[in-house]
């Protein structure tokens, strides 16, 4: 596509999603669609991200909050489980720890270089509050 | 259907405004997103009522501003609708960076403009201003002289502005208050055979079609930017013309009215003639006949589509003659006028031996008199006698103080 002149492309300022006709889309998953190669889905777009969220599913309870607050669809569950994160097209928003509802949280920010393992072997623990 | 026809005379007794609003209606626009300015602001007044009365099935949306007037008609069109509103001077300026959107965008939308001059001084008067700011957006312009030529022109804009060879905004523009405003007989078209001639909206890769989804208004950098550039400018030079001839065609066969890229009057064996654009030409064609009568071999060309230039009419128009009058109605603010350069660019590869003069005139809405005009072609006489052009090139008329020439 890069190399295509002028004369290759249709017209206007358009994309296309999908590759032919999109049936059914709502109910396929993302991996099983045929994504066009304009679309985002294919390209990572995450360049930016400064700090990333780091998942602990010790803690979490499939509430799904973050998969509803999520901006960029960037949270991936299947079956109404927390299956982790897509780093492709999380953008470090942080909106996913501040809706996270568990003690201590099951998501939480680091910067983009911290290692996950150290991460989560540092997971804090329970936040007891004050008595 | 959904809504209800009217009944028109043959002859209605319509202002340039009515005109248009009653051909917005006989095209059935599915969306009209409008912020009214003088001296535009009729048309919409006339649509919204066609519309609260029945005679319309479709939406009009009221919004904040032109630009988002046009951003509503983009939005619109890119959902896959047939769009239309109207706008003047102010209004237009504001709509510029959606303008350029619409195009790019290769949206069909229809965009009446009643000229009028631009602030400063604020002036809600007629001149050629925001019709010259519009000359670089990527719309086609049509021009309208009289409010036949205003009911007319919407129809054919429709038809050219859809077609999928074409797919890029159009605008009609017509005089404010000179013939936005002037009531005058208007040979009126049925309104199945109005419909019937622009035909159903066949929309193209439209944002409702859920079985194909796209996105629309995308960005590309200096790995894209050019190419959609150069496919733009590529339509609007070489499929745009064939497809706004086939509908004059179409037009004349429906109504008998015939109209060309380039309006030629009285200019057969021609020696001298001036080239305008809106009501002008029509006083320009009554001083010409009254110059004929004497036994002065002068015509007018009248230049009815700006954008695309046409650049093959005009040499045709013009190479023969010994001297032309260029006459811009907007200030070129430090240059020749439009007019003047794209005539010169036309006939500088060519051998014509006619001398070309530009001419400023008309700003604010100051009448251009038929004695200006006689004084005109009597200028351009000299010219032709002399072989050359006798004054500086570049001379404003009808301006008090002392005289203003340049160049």
């Amino acid at each position: 596509m890069a190399e295509q002149g002028w004369d290759e492309f249709e017209i206007g300022a358009m994309l296309r999603s999908f590759n032919g006709e999109a049936k059914d889309v709502a109910l396929t998953l993302q991996e099983d669609r045929d994504y066009s190669s304009n679309n985002s889905f294919t390209a990572s777009v995450a360049d930016w991200r400064i700090e990333k969220p780091v998942f602990n599913k010790d803690y979490c309870i499939d509430c799904q909050f973050c998969w509803v607050y999520c901006p960029d669809i960037s949270i991936i569950s299947r079956d109404k489980k927390m299956i982790g994160i897509d780093m492709d097209h999380c953008k470090g928003c942080g909106i996913c720890v501040e809706v996270c509802p568990t003690n201590p949280k099951s998501l939480l920010m680091y910067s983009e270089q911290t290692d996950e393992e150290q991460a989560l072997a540092a997971w804090p623990s329970k936040d007891e509050g004050e008595k | 259907m959904a809504f209800d026809k009217l009944e028109l005379r043959d002859i209605e007794v319509w202002d340039g405004n009515f005109a248009a609003a009653q051909a917005m209606r006989q095209v059935q626009i599915d969306v009209v997103a409008a912020y009214p300015i003088t001296p535009s602001t009729p048309i919409v007044e006339g649509y919204a009522k066609f519309l609260a009365d029945g005679y319309i099935e479709g939406e009009f949306v009221m919004v904040e501003s032109e630009h988002a007037a046009m951003s509503g008609c983009i939005g619109a069109s890119a959902a896959g609708g047939r769009v239309a509103t109207a706008t003047s001077s102010q209004g237009f300026a504001l709509m510029v960076e959606t303008l350029y959107q619409a195009s790019g965008m290769r949206l069909p939308i229809v965009l009446n403009v009643v000229n009028r001059a631009l602030a400063a001084p604020l002036n809600v008067n007629g001149d050629h201003s925001d019709m010259y700011l519009g000359r670089d957006s990527g719309w086609i312009q049509f021009d309208a002289y009289n409010a036949q030529e205003a009911y007319d022109l919407n129809f054919i804009a429709f038809k050219v502005a859809e077609d999928h060879s074409v797919r890029l905004p159009a605008m009609v523009h017509q005089d404010g208050f000179l013939t936005s405003h002037t009531a005058q007989g208007v040979k009126t078209i049925t309104d199945d055979a109005a419909y019937n001639f622009v035909g159903e909206f066949k929309p193209m890769n439209d944002m409702l079609d859920l079985d194909h989804p796209v996105t629309h208004g995308v960005q590309a950098e200096e790995d894209w930017h050019f190419e959609h550039k150069a496919r733009q400018h590529r339509d609007l030079m070489l499929n745009v013309v064939p497809r706004i001839h086939e509908a004059f065609d179409a037009f004349e066969k429906l109504t008998g009215r015939k109209y060309n890229m380039v309006e030629q009057y009285n200019m057969d064996d021609a020696e001298i003639a001036v080239v305008c654009m809106g009501s002008s030409v029509e006083t320009a064609c009554e001083v010409a006949q009254e110059l004929r009568d004497q036994g002065i071999k002068v015509g007018v060309v009248g230049i009815r589509v700006i954008r695309p230039f046409p650049f093959k009419e005009v040499i045709d128009a013009l190479k023969d003659l010994k001297a032309i009058g260029a006459l811009d109605r907007s200030s070129p603010n430090g240059a020749p006028g439009m007019l003047f350069n794209e005539i010169a660019g036309a006939l500088f590869n060519t051998d014509t031996k006619a001398a070309l003069s530009g001419y400023v005139y008309g700003l604010g809405g100051r009448d251009l008199t038929k004695e200006h005009l006689r004084d005109l072609f009597k200028e351009l006489k000299v010219n032709a006698d002399a072989g050359k052009v006798t004054t500086q090139l570049q001379q404003f008329i009808g301006v008090r103080g002392p005289k203003l020439a340049f160049l």
